[in-house]
C-alpha cells in the first residue's frame, strides 16, 4: 500500500508558470558566468564543485502550441518518445544504457517549450552526454515505441477527461485564449493523438529543436570551457528556425461563470480575470497585489477569509501568469457541492474590496518582506538553481535581473499598487469554471 | 561576464567553514538531550539556508480507536496560538523573513519543518519548542478547522476513486492493524473530533522524550546543540504511551475484491503482499527485499514485469512493483499493472501471475542487478543536492524505529545483495499467499471477478 503523507497546505496552479513575475534567483555570493561556446552557443553557469554531478537545463521555446489543429498532441508526444529509442539503441537499450551510467534525463513539454534536464555524475559526463545527444538529435520514433506511447497517452487523456481538476484547467484556460493554440491542451485530443504517424512526429521534432531558440542552464562541477565544448557538440549541429512563432493570444473571456456538470462530492473552482504584460511598467505592483489576495504563505486574504476563517476549502490560492503567449490572473479552490454559492460570492467580494479600497500599509511592507526574503532561498540545489538559469532566459531577463529585482519590489508605492488594484481587479469581469454538482446560488 | 552577487552577503553573517568530505556519513552529526530529545544534524554549506524539522514519533497508526484523523488534525490545529504567541503569529514570522513551512503526518510520524534564511534558525527553534507544549485551542478555531479537513479529505479521497480503492485495499489488507485505517481519517469519525481529542492526543504525545529535531543546512553541530539546549532544554518528559499496536490475526485466505465507480477511466490492478519492514540492526532480509522489487517492477522497461508485460506481450502500458521498506510495523509489497487496450483485467491477472511465475524460474539477470547498483551508489551522490530529502529521510527513519546508523548502512547493505538473497526473498514475499487484489473500473466496463469474495460499489456511507 502506497504510504500516503498528508500536507497541511497545497497550492493550486493551472499554469506552467514560466514568466509568472519573479522569477530568478539570487545567489548568495555565487558567480553566474555568461558562457558562449566556441561555435556561438550561450548559457549560464553556476560552478559547484562540492557534489560531483553536473545539472543541465534546455528550454526550447514553442511547446504544443506550435502543432497545427488537427496535429494536437505531437509535440508532446514526440517528446515523450525522445529516450523511447535513439540513433543505435532501441527503447530498451537506451534505458539500460541510461542505468548502467546513472544518468537522469527529462524530456517535458508544455504549451510554450520543451524543456530537457539532465543531471550527469562527473565521473562518467561524456558518455552520458553522448546518450542525451542521441535522444535530442537521432530519436527514431519506432513503430512499437510510438504504439505503446500513443496507448499511454491516450490513456492518461481519457483518465483527465474524468477528473474535476483538469477538466477545470483544462476549461479555464479554453475560456479565456478561445480558438488559439496556446488554449489547447498539451497532450491533445484521443483523436488527434490516435492519428499521429512517424512523419508527424519527425516534423514536430525539427520545429522544435533549433538552435536559435534554447536556453542552456548548467550547474555543478563543471568549468565554462568544457561547458562551452558539450554545448558546440549537443547544441550548435541544430538547425535554425524556419517559421516564425504564433503570435500571442488574446484574453477573451468577458466573464461570468461555467457549469460543468460532473458527479463528485466536492466541487472545483477555477477564476480567471485579464491581466497586465510582463514588461509593463506596473508589472511588479500587479506581483504584490497577487501576492497579498492569493499568494502563497498564510497571509493572503483569499487564505484568511475562505480557509482561515470559515473552514471552506482546503486550499486556495491565486498567480500571476504572464507570457509571450498570453496573459491573466486566475486561481482556485475546491470545495463541497453544498458551499459553492458561498464561496463564489466570497471570492468577488475580496476581488471588489480590493479593487475599491486597496491593501493597507501594513499588507504591502509585510508582502514586500515575504517576497524579498523569499527570493534568495528559491536556490535550492543545483537542479533547482539550473531550471532558474534557463527560465530566466526564456523570459528575456538579464543576469542583473537578480540584483535589480528586489529593488524594483521594495520600490512599488501603496499609491501605485492601490491604482493597479483599481485597474486590474473586478468582480464583475471574474471568469468562474465550476466542475462539480455543486448547489446552485446566486451566481 | 562575471557577476557577482552581494545582495545575500550583507544579510547573512556566514561563517568560512570548509565544505565537508562529499559523502553523507562526514555530513551526520547526533546528539541526544538529558530531555530524550534526539538531534540530528546535516551539514550542507552552500547556502545560508537551513531546514529546520522536528519530528513527532506519534501518527495515524498511534490513534485511540474511534478517533481515526486526531494525528492529522492535531498538526492542522498546531498552526494556531499558544500561552506566548498569537494565533498566526509563527506564520507571520517566518512569513516576513521570506520562509516557507509546513507540516506532514503519515501512520508512524508527524512533522513540522521550516526552511529559512540561517540567522533565523533560533528564533525557529524557540516558536517550535513553544508549541511543544504550550498550545491553546479555542472552540471556534477547532470547529472552523475541522471544516478544512472534511475539505481536504474531500479534495484528497471523496473526490478521487483512485484514493477511495486505496483505502479500501489497506482496509481489506489490515482488518486489525491501525495501517489499514486512513491517515486523514473516516468521514464519521473525523466529522465528530473534538478539542478535548486533539488536547489528548497532544499532551499523550507531544513531549521532547517523543521527538526529533532534524537541522540541515549551512551550520555547525556543536552551534546547533547549544542552540537548541536553550530552547528545547527546558521541555519536560512526558509519559508517552508505548507504541505496542494490535497485530493481524494470520490471513487465511487470499482476498479478492472488484471497486467500481463512474469516474473511473483506466482500470487497473493491485495486488499487495504481506511484507517486513526494515529492523534496527537487522536490516539484511529487507535490503535483498528493496533488490527484487527494483529487478522485478522498479524501473520501468527495463524491469523484469517491464520487458515481459508491457514489451514481449503488449499486454500492460504501465506495471510496477513496489516495497514499503521503512515502517514501524510490518509493511506490503505491492504490484501494479494497467491494461493495454482491449485487454481485460482477468487476462492481466493472468499475464501478471504468468510472470510471477517466469520470474521464480529463470531467476535475476546479473547485469540488470548490476546497473541497478551502480544507480544506487550514484543516488549517494545526488541525493547531497538535495537538503530537505536529507533531513527527511533522517526524520522518517528515525520516527519509524530505525537509527542514523540503519540509514548509512542502507545503501552499502543494497550494495551487497546476491541475486541468491534476492531470490530468496522473492519466494519468501511471493509464495505468502495472504494476498490482497484489487481491481478497479469504471461502471460501464464491469466484468466478472473469477472467484469474487467481496464486491463494493462505492456510496455515501460505504467509506
Amino acid at each position: 500500500m502506497v504510504k500516503l503523507v498528508m500536507l497541511k497546505r497545497i497550492l493550486i496552479c493551472v499554469w506552467a508558470v514560466f514568466g509568472a513575475g519573479g522569477f530568478g534567483t539570487a545567489l548568495a555570493a555565487t558567480e553566474i558566468q555568461q558562457v558562449d561556446s566556441p561555435k556561438g552557443i550561450h548559457a549560464w553557469l553556476v560552478q559547484e564543485p562540492s557534489i560531483p554531478f553536473i545539472a543541465f537545463s534546455f528550454h526550447f521555446q514553442g511547446g504544443t502550441l506550435l502543432d497545427a489543429d488537427d496535429k494536437s498532441g505531437a509535440t508532446n508526444l514526440m517528446t515523450e518518445l525522445l529516450d523511447q529509442g535513439a540513433g543505435d539503441l532501441s527503447a530498451e537499450a537506451f534505458s539500460r544504457r541510461a542505468e548502467e551510467l546513472a544518468a537522469h534525463f527529462t524530456f517535458r513539454a508544455s504549451r510554450g517549450s520543451v524543456t530537457i534536464s539532465a543531471q550527469v555524475l562527473k565521473s562518467n559526463m561524456d558518455e552520458a552526454l553522448a546518450l542525451l545527444k542521441s535522444a535530442i538529435h537521432a530519436p527514431r520514433f519506432d513503430a512499437d515505441a510510438l504504439a505503446r506511447t500513443k496507448q499511454q497517452t491516450i490513456s492518461s487523456i481519457e483518465s483527465k477527461g474524468k477528473k474535476p481538476r483538469d477538466i477545470a484547467n483544462t476549461a479555464l484556460v479554453a475560456s479565456v485564449f478561445g480558438d488559439h493554440p496556446y488554449a489547447r491542451t498539451v497532450e491533445g485530443l484521443v483523436e488527434t493523438v490516435g492519428d499521429l504517424t512517424h512523419a508527424d512526429l519527425t516534423a514536430a521534432h525539427a520545429r522544435v529543436f533549433v538552435r536559435d531558440r534554447v536556453f542552456i542552464g548548467a550547474v555543478g562541477d563543471i568549468t565554462a570551457t568544457d561547458l562551452g565544448a558539450v554545448l558546440d557538440d549537443l547544441i550548435a549541429g541544430l538547425p535554425l528556425a524556419d517559421a516564425d512563432l504564433p503570435a500571442k493570444a488574446a484574453y477573451k473571456s468577458k466573464g461570468g461563470v461555467q457549469v460543468i456538470d460532473f458527479d463528485t462530492p466536492q466541487t472545483v473552482l477555477r477564476w480567471s480575470l485579464p491581466t497586465l504584460t510582463r514588461d509593463d511598467p506596473d508589472f511588479f505592483a500587479a506581483f504584490v497585489l497577487n501576492h497579498i489576495i492569493g499568494g502563497s504563505g498564510f497571509q493572503a486574504r483569499l487564505y484568511t477569509e475562505i480557509r482561515e476563517k470559515r473552514g471552506l476549502t482546503y486550499g486556495i490560492n491565486s498567480y500571476l501568469a504572464t507570457s509571450r503567449w498570453g496573459d491573466l490572473w486566475g486561481g482556485g479552490m475546491a470545495t463541497a457541492n453544498d458551499r459553492v454559492a458561498e464561496a463564489v460570492g466570497l471570492i468577488r467580494e475580496e476581488v471588489q474590496a480590493i479593487a475599491d479600497n486597496g491593501v493597507s500599509e501594513a499588507e504591502l511592507s509585510d508582502a514586500k518582506k515575504f517576497l524579498t526574503g523569499a527570493y534568495p532561498l528559491r536556490f535550492d540545489g543545483n537542479k533547482r538553481i539550473v531550471k532558474i538559469l534557463s527560465g530566466m532566459q526564456a523570459d528575456k531577463l538579464g543576469v542583473d535581473y537578480i540584483a535589480t529585482r528586489n529593488p524594483q519590489v521594495e520600490a512599488v508605492s501603496l499609491a501605485q499598487i492601490n491604482a493597479v488594484a483599481k485597474r486590474l481587479m473586478d468582480a464583475e469581469g471574474l471568469n468562474f469554471v465550476l466542475v462539480g454538482r455543486p448547489i446552485r446560488g446566486e451566481w | 561576464m562575471r557577476i557577482l552577487l552581494f545582495t545575500l552577503a550583507l544579510l547573512f553573517t556566514t561563517t568560512a567553514y570548509s565544505q565537508p568530505a562529499t559523502t553523507l556519513k562526514d555530513r551526520i552529526t547526533q546528539y541526544t538531550l538529558e530531555n530524550g530529545l534526539e538531534i540530528v544534524v546535516i551539514q550542507d554549506h552552500r547556502a545560508p539556508i537551513v531546514t529546520h524539522m522536528l519530528w513527532y514519533k506519534a501518527g495515524a497508526a498511534d490513534e485511540p480507536r474511534g478517533k481515526s484523523g486526531i494525528a492529522h488534525f492535531l498538526e492542522h490545529l498546531l498552526f494556531k496560538g499558544t500561552k506566548t504567541r498569537e494565533p498566526g503569529e509563527f506564520s507571520r514570522i517566518i512569513s516576513i523573513n521570506g520562509g516557507s513551512e509546513n507540516a506532514f503526518t503519515s501512520w508512524d510520524y508527524t512533522g513540522y519543518y521550516q526552511r529559512v534564511a540561517v540567522n533565523l534558525l533560533p528564533l525557529m527553534m524557540e516558536l517550535e519548542s513553544d508549541r511543544m507544549q504550550g498550545l491553546i485551542l479555542t472552540e471556534e478555531d477547532v470547529l472552523t478547522e475541522r471544516d478544512v479537513i472534511l475539505e481536504e479529505r474531500n479534495s484528497r479521497v471523496e473526490n478521487k476513486p483512485s484514493a477511495l480503492f486505496g483505502e479500501h485495499m489497506a482496509r481489506l489488507r489490515y482488518p486489525n492493524h491501525p495501517y489499514g485505517i486512513p491517515i486523514i481519517g473516516w468521514w464519521h469519525e473525523m466529522e465528530a473530533l473534538s478539542q478535548q481529542d486533539a488536547l489528548e492526543f497532544y499532551r499523550a504525545n507531544y513531549a521532547p522524550n517523543n521527538a526529533i529535531l532534524v537541522v540541515a543546512g549551512d551550520v555547525q553541530p556543536d552551534e546547533v546543540l547549544a542552540m537548541a539546549k536553550t530552547h528545547y532544554g527546558g521541555l519536560k518528559r512526558a509519559d508517552t504511551p508505548p507504541r505496542v499496536r494490535v497485530t493481524e490475526p494470520p490471513a487465511r485466505a487470499p482476498i479478492r475484491t472488484v471497486f467500481t465507480d463512474a469516474r473511473v477511466s483506466q482500470p487497473y490492478i493491485i495486488r499487495t503482499y504481506p511484507a517486513k519492514s526494515r529492523v534496527s540492526g537487522q536490516q539484511r532480509a529487507a535490503a535483498a527485499l528493496q533488490m527484487f522489487s527494483y529487478i522485478f517492477g522498479g524501473t520501468g522497461i527495463t524491469s523484469f514485469m517491464g520487458q515481459e508485460m508491457q514489451l514481449a506481450q503488449k499486454i500492460s502500458i504501465n506495471q510496477s512493483s513496489r516495497y514499503d521498506a521503512r515502517a514501524l510495523d510490518n509493511s506490503d509489497f505491492s504490484l501494479y499493472a494497467v491494461p493495454a487496450q482491449g485487454v481485460s483485467l482477468q487476462d492481466l491477472e493472468t499475464a501478471l501471475d504468468a510472470t510471477i511465475a517466469a520470474f521464480l524460474e529463470q531467476g535475476v539477470d546479473d547485469a540488470h542487478l548490476a546497473r541497478i547498483k551502480t544507480q544506487i551508489e550514484a543516488e549517494q551522490i545526488y541525493a547531497l543536492d538535495n537538503q530537505s530529502g536529507l533531513a527527511r529521510q533522517f526524520g522518517a527513519s528515525l520516527s519509524s524505529g530505525l537509527s542514523v546508523a540503519d540509514v548509512l548502512e542502507w545503501p552499502g547493505l543494497l550494495q551487497s545483495i546476491t541475486a541468491e538473497e534476492v531470490m530468496e526473498a522473492a519466494r519468501g514475499v511471493l509464495n505468502n499467499k495472504a494476498t490482497v487484489t484489487g481491481w478497479l473500473m469504471g461502471e460501464e466496463e464491469e466484468e466478472t471477478m473469477s472467484e469474487t469474495i467481496s464486491k463494493t460499489i462505492t456510496g455515501e456511507g460505504d467509506s
